[in-house]
Parts: structure tokens; sequence; C-alpha cells
């Protein structure tokens, strides 16, 4: 689970060019890390390339949080 | 022997109207910085009221043959790609023919919206390689300012118009090494103008309509995918590439496909923060920009690649 949490986070820090230090698990993608609608559809690409899983527009449209990412992904993982 | 196609050479044109991002936040709610930073855009240009998409083609073609040191009676094929033809019948290429005073050949429209060019340029490719031309030229032209809805700022920000040709000619030695095309219907509603002609006026929407987020990942994952499998038909790799000339819709989408290319931005033509998304002449355009700045040179690599409404993709790979 833990090793879920900082992949998505080093992937988030990545996509949004902000440090890992403050990408937080309450963070807001748009509200406290500056992405913009675009920046939102880079990162799910982005987590669908590293976890290797599917996730359906009306899914990505409600992960707008660091924590809504690891949910998602911890309960599709394969 | 084996026939290949060659460009010969490339022109382009553009209308004398420049709208910047200036321009439009006066008339709508926008600003420069969001544009900018979302598109990578800062001005297009916008059709006169009188000139129509065969006026920007015509002159466009003029100068590929001029650049090409054909003559206009040595053409024997002619293929337009249009999102914005002149009028519903003939084609806007037959009204080419007759603006130009060459006729007798081939002549036909092609629509694959922003993927048109690739498509025109693949058609006539095999035309060449089957021995059914020896001469054809290519061209995209759009005057889309005329589909677009301008109190719509999700869409009318992103547009321009413009019109960029090519002479493709008969030869030994390649040029075009693969084209690849695709296309798939089922994501037709996420981008498109829906509004019909029909009892004498237009059903529909006549506005360009863009689910902008779903294009926008389609778009990424097709591009990687389709210049992979352009490299891959002629044999060749990622490292041999000298030149990626991209249909220029959006600067992210770009910068994008040129990181799974591995490839500079130096090495990428971009032409979107002047011209903006000029659809089916965008590729042709940034290809005659990169000939004329003297950044492609005969002898290099190119990819070209575009993908528009339909969905419809594809990329060409040639030896200038």
């Amino acid at each position: 689970m833990e090793q879920i949490e900082q992949r998505v986070k080093k992937i988030v820090a990545e996509q949004l060019g902000v440090p890992e230090t403050d990408v937080k698990t309450e963070s807001s993608f748009v509200n406290d890390l500056g992405a913009d609608s675009l920046d939102t559809v880079e990162l799910v690409m982005a987590l669908e390339e590293e976890f290797e899983c599917e996730i359906p527009d009306e899914e990505a449209e409600k992960i707008t949080t660091v924590q809504q990412a690891i949910d998602y992904v911890s309960a599709h993982l394969k | 022997m084996t026939i290949y196609s060659r460009i010969a050479g490339t022109g382009s044109c553009l209308p004398a109207q420049t709208l910047t991002n200036h321009d439009l936040a006066q008339r709508i709610e926008t600003n420069d910085e969001w544009i900018v930073s979302r598109t990578g855009i800062r001005e297009r240009r916008i059709a006169a009221e009188t000139e129509l998409t065969s006026d920007l083609a015509v002159k466009a073609v003029e100068a590929a043959i001029e650049a090409a040191g054909v003559s206009r009676d040595e053409i024997d094929l002619l293929i337009l790609a249009t999102t914005t033809p002149d009028q519903i019948f003939p084609s806007t290429a037959c009204i080419v023919q007759q603006k130009l005073g060459a006729h007798g050949f081939p002549a036909f429209d092609v629509q694959a919206v922003c993927a048109g060019f690739i498509y025109g340029l693949t058609i006539a490719d095999q035309f060449i390689r089957s021995g059914g031309a020896k001469c054809a030229v290519v061209v995209g032209a759009e005057v889309i300012s005329h589909i677009l809805d301008w109190t719509d700022r999700g869409t009318c920000i992103l547009f321009g118009d413009g019109a960029g040709a090519v002479v493709l000619k008969a030869s030994d030695e390649p040029g075009i090494l693969a084209t690849r095309v695709h296309a798939d219907g089922r994501y037709k509603d996420i981008l498109n103008v829906p509004g019909k002609v029909r009892n004498g006026a237009i059903d529909g929407s006549p506005w360009v309509y863009m689910d902008g987020s779903a294009v926008f990942k389609f778009a990424v994952r097709a591009l990687a995918d389709v210049a992979e499998e352009t490299l891959n038909a002629a044999g060749m790799e990622k490292a041999d590439l000298d030149w990626l000339v991209p249909h220029q819709a959006n600067l992210r989408i770009i910068e994008s496909t040129a990181k799974h290319l591995h490839l500079p931005m130096d090495k990428v033509i971009v032409t979107l923060d002047k011209h903006g998304n000029t659809s089916a002449a965008s590729i042709p355009l940034a290809l005659d920009e990169g000939v004329r700045s003297g950044r492609i040179q005969r002898g290099q690599s190119v990819m070209l690649e575009g993908i528009g409404g339909g969905f419809a993709w594809g990329g060409a790979l040639l030896r200038y």
C-alpha cells in the first residue's frame, strides 16, 4: 500500500513539475498543485501507464486529489 | 525498377489578417496567458471576407510548382484536403484547377479533417508508385474561421486559416519511405461539426464542437503509436529521424510526441504559435516553413504526422 502511495506521489510530482515534498495525500491537483485541465488528463494517462490499468473518463473526472488517485489505483490494481 | 515519389517542391499561403490572443481578449472572456499556457498559440491568420479555401490553395500550389521547377502542364494529379470546401460541390480541387488554368487530369477532395494532408499524400504516393501519376500536387487548405463559433472561447481561440502544398514527382530514389493511415469512427462525436445542409437550410449546429480532454488523450496515444508504426514500416529507428513536422493543434500534444520519439524540440517544426491549428493545412504549412527557413535539408529524414476528427490519423516518413 505504501509503495503505491510513493509511486503515485512521484508521478504527480513529475507530471505537475512540483517538488515531491509538496505532494501530500490530501493535495488537490488543481487547487493545491496548480494543475490545469490538460495536466489532469496527462496525469491520468501517466497513472494508467505506470499501473497498467485503464481509467475510464467518467472515473477520471472524480480523481481530483492524490488520495483519490491512490484509492483508485489500489482498488483496481491487477 | 521501383518507382518512388519524392517531394520536388513546397509552397504555402497565409491570409493577410492577423488575429492575436490580445485581439481575442477584446471580444470574449479569455487572455493571452491562458491561451499560450494551454495551447502554445499566440496569433492566427484569418481569411478576408471574400477569400475562400480555393483562393488560398491556388497560391500555395503556385508557390510549390515554382519551388519544384515544374510547369502546370506537367501536373497529372491534384488532391486537395479540406474540411471547409468552397461549396458542397463540385470539389474544391476542381475549382483550384479552374483558377490555376490547368485541367484534364484527375482532381478530387479528401476529407479526413486535420489528418487530410497525410491521407492525400498517401493516396498520391500510391498513384505514383503504381505508375498512375508522375507529377502530383497535394494541397491542404482551410478557411476554418467560417465554421467557428466566435462566442465559444473553448474552440475559436484554437484555429486559423491557411494553405500548404507539395509537388510530388516520380523518382528512382525515395522520397516517401512509408505512410500509415488509420481511422476509428467510434470517436466521431468528440470532435465534429454536426450540421447538415437539408431542405434549403442548415439542420444542426454549423460550428466546431470539441471535447478537449477526450481529444487530447486520444491524440497523444494515437500519434505516438502511428509514429512508431511508420518508422517500423520503413525499417528505421527513432534515432534515424532528423525532423518531426507534426500537425499543429496543441503544443503539449506536440511535446508529448517529440518526447516519445526522443527528439529535442529544436528538431520539431512548430508554427502553431503564429498560425494556430489550420486543420488540413497545418502540416504542409509547417513543412514549407521548415524547408524555406533552411532547417530541413535535402537528404534528411522527416516524419509528418497528424490527427483529426473521425477520428482519423496517420504518419508519413520521407527523405526530403
